[in-house]
């Protein structure tokens, strides 16, 4: 999930653009002066965590949904929110330090619709509170009256959709009680997840609107500098199997050729298990050029503790989010030992 | 046989239609050969020269240097037989005004690929120059430019010098002087000579004597 | 031997340093003036796109209050939020008065791409928001040092006279918390946002404009500026011509001569063809190196210019930019390869056994003295029929060119012929010497007198432009300007107070009203006139039909200006629409020189049905003693001294513009007259060595040297006078063509010509003057050519 450090940190990228690629993607891995960092052992609180932490660098609301139409056409979305603050407090008004840029994308087998919005903090444009829990930037918003009933919605000038979101278990945990260890120096993040959301809704396409059902997996998390500064790019998994158990695995990718791998296998009652570094397992099978980058689309992936053997295929092997700073992301399916749908993200491939 | 020439005619467009200048030639030119071209203004002496040095092309005939026809090159072909195989010292081809006389003497030698730089140095000393190298054209007398123009036909190293009344505009002892060292050096170098003159003790100096008369040898 | 082939070539040129001098000294002059033209132009329409993009206009649209100036933050929000991706602007000016500078603040988060300092430059988005520094070009930042409480950073591409600044900032600066004074809409907006009149019913939302108005404005004015820039690039090519013809022409004995010693014909073609291209480049980089000390000098007059007459702010400092290097050697290159290509055609046509003698320099044989009267005669033939013809300003540059070239072809024919005449005439051996030997120099020297004639026919007709204008404007200034007293007040309060105090006191208050709209399709401004006594008295109208003023006052017709009658093609009796609803014959036209935009006048009444939100606040005041009433209101109604504004000042301020606009062509002019003076120079220099040959035999026939250098600067001026002499009509027609022709489509008007008799006569003895110079030195050559030199012509042949 330290990926999605790196997207949030699209304007940080252009902070530190110059030796970004010597430090770790979009400047995940640079040091965080004054900015609180995570603490093993923490207690989260609720429904306060839900809310923005502006006294850590980085923070993002990342939703992705698995979905289909009334035919059974496949779809994809992703809405996420990310905050970056260039200071460790927040203020009321312009001179707010906080940033905060959306990105929204609905994916079908076929096309790929992407938006990006930015605002500042502290104007009312953009925000996150707590309870009742909204999280906005500009029309878009992903609110309701807590965090188990929320109604989602993002536009842009191709697509919208508007769905309903309905949790069906508990929040999940990863690493260490949410204590989320993302290097072998010890980079770590405060990770939390929610995979159990049924979702309904509708999509707003070129070619008119689709009634869609699905599920949705939301992924909150905060840091200061979750990766170290060999890091260059990851990939990461979020999988649902047919037997309702799920996986959430990465691989980051460090510059000496070497991987770091963590996951959290969740059984369909939602009893989590970490994945310590090097049992989750992730290998390419095949590539896709988009854009001009070699972009891996087609994955083998394995956990033997858990007798997992899968083939994982992009829906859209196409599905390159070409926003101020540039990745992949899409719906996938799954076939092998388990079969299944999940999402995949890739960084750091340009 | 170093040069033959067979059935050469050249005519000239006139007002009242083509006027033959050569009606019909035919010699031939072995190496070492020196051979005086003889005859009044208009006999077409010069013309027969040009053709021979590929300055101009015949009406029809053939011009054999080497084996070759060279009425039948193109301006590439005839450029390269001048440079390489034909010295020419002629009134009106005079020295590039802006090139000093090194250079002029060394102009087409260079051309031709084949610049000697001590060789070159030993036909201005032969010829009286060599006081003379950093000089221009128009600081030079009539006599001493005729003698850079020799030096330059010579020190391209070729089989055939062809000359026009070289000493056309020198006075009686100078031409007599510059003939003289012509005659030597061109022997030296085992090369043939055809000269163009109007003076018969200058043609008795040569090996050979031809007379044009109304464009035909007699 | 391609070595030994260009050592043999370039030896000329080491021989003749001098020929070498003129042809690199004719193509610098000639890219000089063309680039350092092109130069100032691009960088003012650099500038205007700078603004452009910094302030979004035209680019986008942009959604403004309907009412008032300012939009609420909050306002902002709710668009954002409804969908509208829309981003702030404030914009103020800070600065002392007469040295404003505009501050925009714009929010990088929101703006458009590309907009502002962020878009292509190197600031990054984090120094720009966490402790926004202002930008702004270097000029700018000098002004802003220590008047603002905020880091400057200079920043090139920032627009003249503008700064830029985080939206927070400006507020601050310019002491606007929580507002904004437009919203710049992004060109994609997202699907299914709710229309505008549900959000914010207060604002209106404006088009973009396709591209500054203001670029429109000035396009007739950089024309200008291009075609003198053309006009001096041709005198130079006439030089470059010259310089070649005459190397090729004596150089043809070395190319033969090369030939015989077996060179082949193609291989000596591509080599003077290379080493022409050198020079070209040469020439180019130098020229271009000059261009920019030109473009340097002219610019900040230029920019005065665009700032006094179409409001346009341009940078007064020069940036080099890439494409003039590659505009001005690809130009130049070009022009040497025009002006070249006869030459090598010649040297390629040359047969080898052909006479190697020097041809008189580009002689005029028989029937290139045919073709050349011919296609002289054509282009006067061509001109005349555009004349009649022709619409369109760049028919218009096609008449002045056609006139131009034909006259300068017609020239050494015309000459040839008065020398002939004169030696025909001529008493006496020495003069009948005289006259016969100029006629025999005429061709060498004839591109040198064209470039000359062209010169002088451009200076001529420039300067009667000028000097039509000066006098027609201060005649139109003295009409126009009737009112004593222009007063300014500050709020529409002081002003409807102002106007009652003020009526009493005065034989007539005419308030100022304008609105700017666009009138059958072009930018113009619609006036409200209460029509009195003024009106009736002082207007003199180019067309008007009978009881106009009755008319245009009970708001049943209208003026429009002479531009805007001129452009939408519309004159007495046409109608014209002046609102959606309204339409109204038109009954006058007035003359408006100086304004570039059309203009109607409407009366009082009905502008005020028409736009019944626009009051006036400045007015002009009819009196007969205009220190007392100035006095009575400062000091009774309680003015600043600074709000009144007398005749006086106002004629001084529009005069200045004016000049200003024309120290730019005056300035071309005299570099274009320098050029052909150059030129003049160069061809006797060039010439003076060829001529030894024919002096000796004058000069063994009695004639001192003395007496031989003096007939040469005789010669000179003669050929300078009826130089002149030809030129005095074809600057006369020049100026009707700038005046009736491309005046009007330029700048909409049409002068009356005058004509100035004294210039031009300052003109001819300055040409003289030229003339005598550049004939003094090699006269003085030749004078002293040691005898030996001439004897040298007898001894040997040459």
């Amino acid at each position: 999930m330290n990926a999605r450090v790196a997207l949030f940190v699209s304007l940080l990228a252009l902070v530190t653009a110059p030796w970004a690629a010597a430090q770790g993607f979009g400047g995940l891995g640079t040091q965080a002066e004054g900015f609180a960092a995570p603490e093993r052992g923490a207690r989260l609180d609720f429904p306060k965590d839900h809310g923005a932490h502006p006294d850590y660098r980085i923070e993002w609301w990342y939703l992705t949904a698995n979905m289909t139409g009334p035919d059974g056409t496949p779809y994809g979305l992703q809405w996420t929110l990310f905050r970056s603050a260039l200071a460790p407090f927040e203020t009321q008004g312009w001179d707010s330090p906080q940033v905060w840029l959306g990105h929204a994308a609905v994916t079908t087998e076929q096309a790929h619709y992407t938006s990006e919005r930015f605002a500042r903090g502290g104007t009312g444009q953009a925000g996150v509170t707590a309870a009742p829990f909204e999280a906005w930037i500009d029309d878009w918003h992903m609110r309701g009256p807590d965090f188990d009933k929320m109604q989602l919605r993002a536009s842009g000038s191709q697509f919208s959709y508007d769905v309903a979101l309905t949790a069906q278990g508990p929040l999940v945990f990863h690493g260490d009680e949410g204590y989320s260890v993302k290097s072998e120096q010890g980079q770590a993040s405060y990770y939390y997840s929610q995979p159990f959301f049924d979702l309904e809704g509708t999509l707003t396409l070129p070619e008119g609107e689709v009634t869609v059902t699905g599920t949705a997996w939301l992924d909150r998390e905060w840091s200061s500098q979750p990766l170290a500064s060999d890091q260059t790019g990851w990939d990461w998994f979020s999988l649902s199997f047919d037997s309702g158990d799920k996986l959430m695995g990465f691989r980051l990718r460090q510059a000496d050729g070497t991987y770091f791998t963590s996951g959290t296998w969740i059984t369909a009652q939602g009893g989590t298990a970490a994945l310590p570094n090097g049992s989750f397992e992730a290998e390419p099978l095949a590539v896709t050029d988009v854009g001009g980058r070699e972009v891996p689309t087609g994955w083998q992936v394995q956990v033997p503790d858990y007798g997992l053997d899968v083939t994982v295929d992009a829906l859209n092997p196409r599905a390159w989010m070409d926003l101020s700073v540039p990745y992949w992301e899409g719906p996938v399916t799954v076939q092998g030992s388990h079969a299944g749908v999940g999402y995949l993200e890739m960084t750091g491939y340009d | 046989m170093l040069l033959q020439v067979k059935a050469l005619k050249k005519s000239y467009d006139g007002a009242e239609g083509p006027v033959p200048v050569l009606r019909g030639i035919d010699m031939s030119v072995a190496a070492g050969d020196t051979l005086a071209l003889t005859g009044e203004s208009g006999s077409g002496k010069s013309t027969l020269l040009h053709l021979i040095g590929g300055l101009d092309s015949a009406s029809s005939g053939e011009v054999l240097l080497n084996g070759q026809d060279i009425c039948q090159m193109n301006d590439a072909g005839r450029a390269e037989v001048r440079r390489k195989n034909v010295g020419i010292v002629f009134q009106q081809f005079n020295l590039i005004p802006s090139l000093d006389v090194t250079a002029n003497i060394a102009f087409q030698a260079r051309l031709a690929g084949q610049y000697d730089a001590k060789a070159a140095g030993d036909l201005a000393d032969a010829l009286g120059l060599g006081d003379h190298l950093a000089k221009y054209p128009e600081q030079l007398s009539g006599g001493q430019q005729q003698r850079v123009a020799i030096a330059r036909a010579l020190a391209a190293k070729p089989q055939l010098i062809l000359a026009d009344e070289p000493t056309g505009n020198l006075d009686e002892a100078t031409a007599s002087e510059v003939m003289a060292q012509m005659l030597q050096l061109v022997s030296a170098t085992g090369a043939a000579l055809i000269m163009v003159t109007h003076s018969p003790r200058l043609a008795d100096r040569m090996g050979r004597q031809l007379h044009l008369r109304q464009g035909v040898l007699v | 031997m391609i070595a030994t082939g260009l050592s043999a070539l370039w030896s000329y040129w080491r021989r003749n340093p001098l020929q070498l001098f003129t042809l690199i000294a004719g193509l610098a002059l000639a890219i000089a003036l063309w680039s350092g033209v092109q130069a100032v132009n691009a960088e003012a329409r650099a500038s205007y796109d700078a603004a452009a993009a910094t302030l979004g206009e035209g680019q986008y649209d942009q959604l403004l209050p309907a009412a008032g100036e300012d939009i609420p933050q909050e306002t902002f929000i709710k668009l954002r939020r409804a969908g509208w991706l829309v981003g702030p602007v404030v914009e103020g000016q800070v600065g002392p008065n007469g040295a404003q500078i505009r501050l925009v603040g714009i929010d990088p988060l929101t703006a458009p791409g590309g907009m502002g300092p962020l878009g292509g430059s190197g600031i990054q988005l984090p120094d720009f928001l966490s402790s926004p520094p202002v930008f702004a070009n270097a000029q700018t930042a000098d002004t802003l040092d220590g008047i603002i409480d905020a880091e400057i950073i200079i920043e090139p591409t920032v627009a003249p006279d503008t700064a830029i600044t985080d939206v927070f900032t400006a507020q601050r600066l310019l002491d606007a918390q929580g507002r904004f004074h437009r919203l710049i809409m992004a060109p994609e907006q997202p699907v299914g946002r709710p229309p505008l009149a549900r959000i914010a019913p207060e604002l209106t939302r404006r088009a973009a404009q396709g591209g500054a108005d203001v670029g429109r404005l000035t396009d007739s004015f950089h024309l200008n500026l291009t075609a003198f820039g053309l006009l001096s690039f041709a005198v130079g090519i006439f030089i470059v011509h010259g310089a070649i013809g005459l190397a090729f022409e004596q150089r043809r004995a070395m190319v033969r001569t090369m030939r015989a010693l077996g060179m082949p014909l193609r291989s000596l073609i591509i080599l003077m063809a290379s080493e022409l291209l050198v020079l070209a480049l040469i020439g180019g980089v130098i020229g271009v190196c000059l261009g920019y000390l030109v473009a340097a000098a002219l610019l900040p007059d230029v920019a005065a210019t665009l700032k006094g007459l179409y409001g346009a702010q341009v940078s007064g400092t020069l940036q080099l930019r890439p494409s003039w290097w590659i505009s001005g050697l690809a130009i130049s290159v070009l022009g040497t390869a025009v002006a070249a290509i006869g030459a090598l055609l010649a040297v390629a046509r040359m047969p080898l056994l052909a006479s190697a003698r020097p041809r008189a320099w580009a002689i005029a044989r028989g029937s290139m003295r045919r073709i050349q009267m011919g296609v002289s005669l054509g282009l006067l033939v061509t001109a005349g029929v555009l004349a009649y013809l022709g619409e369109g300003l760049i028919m218009g540059f096609g008449l002045l060119a056609c006139l131009l070239i034909g006259a300068a072809l017609a020239l050494p024919l015309l000459l040839n012929g008065a020398l002939g005449l004169a030696s025909h005439l001529a008493r006496g051996v020495t003069a009948q010497w005289f006259w016969a030997d100029t006629r025999q120099q005429l061709s060498g020297l004839s591109l040198a007198l064209m470039a000359l004639l062209l010169a002088m026919a451009a200076n001529i007709g420039v300067s009667t432009m000028v000097s039509s204008f000066r006098l027609t404007f201060t005649g139109f200034l003295d009409q126009r300007l009737a009112s004593e007293l222009y007063v300014s007040t500050e709020s529409e309060a002081q002003a409807r107070a102002f106007e009652e105090f003020v009526a009493p006191r005065t034989s007539e208050v005419l308030p100022l009203l304008s609105v700017d709209t666009e009138l059958a399709g072009l930018p113009a401004a619609v006036y409200g006139a209460r029509i009195g006594a003024t009106y009736r008295e002082n207007w003199g109208l180019l067309a008007q039909a009978t009881e106009v003023w009755d008319k245009v006052g009970a708001g049943e017709a209208l003026l429009v200006n002479e531009q805007l009658a001129r452009r939408a093609d519309l004159w007495v009796g046409d109608m014209l629409s002046i609102s959606t609803d309204t339409a109204l014959p038109i009954a006058g036209v007035f003359g408006d020189y100086g304004n570039p935009i059309g203009q109607a006048i409407i009366s009082q009444t009905l502008f005020a049905t028409l736009h019944p939100d626009i009051r006036a606040t400045r007015f002009g005041l009819r009196t007969d003693d205009a220190f007392a009433l100035r006095k009575t209101l400062t000091q009774e109604f309680g003015l600043p001294s600074s709000a009144i504004t007398d005749q006086a000042q106002i004629k001084a301020f529009s005069l200045d513009v004016f000049e200003r606009t024309f120290t730019v062509t005056a300035a071309l002019n005299v570099l274009t007259l320098s050029v052909a003076g150059f030129a003049i120079f160069m061809s006797l220099l060039t010439l003076a060595g060829m001529r030894v040959p024919q002096l000796a035999p004058a000069w063994a026939l009695g004639l001192t040297r003395r007496q031989l250098g003096r007939l040469e600067l005789v010669r000179a001026v003669v050929l300078a006078v009826l130089t002149a002499f030809c030129a005095l009509p074809l600057g006369l027609a020049l100026a009707w063509v700038l005046l009736a022709v491309v005046n009007v489509e330029a700048f909409g008007w049409r002068l009356p010509m005058y004509i100035f008799p004294r210039d031009y006569l300052m003109l001819g003895m300055f040409a003289l003057g030229a003339a005598v110079l550049a004939a003094a030195w090699p006269a003085r050559k030749l004078a002293r050519t040691p005898p030996a030199d001439l004897l040298k012509v007898f001894a040997n042949e040459r």
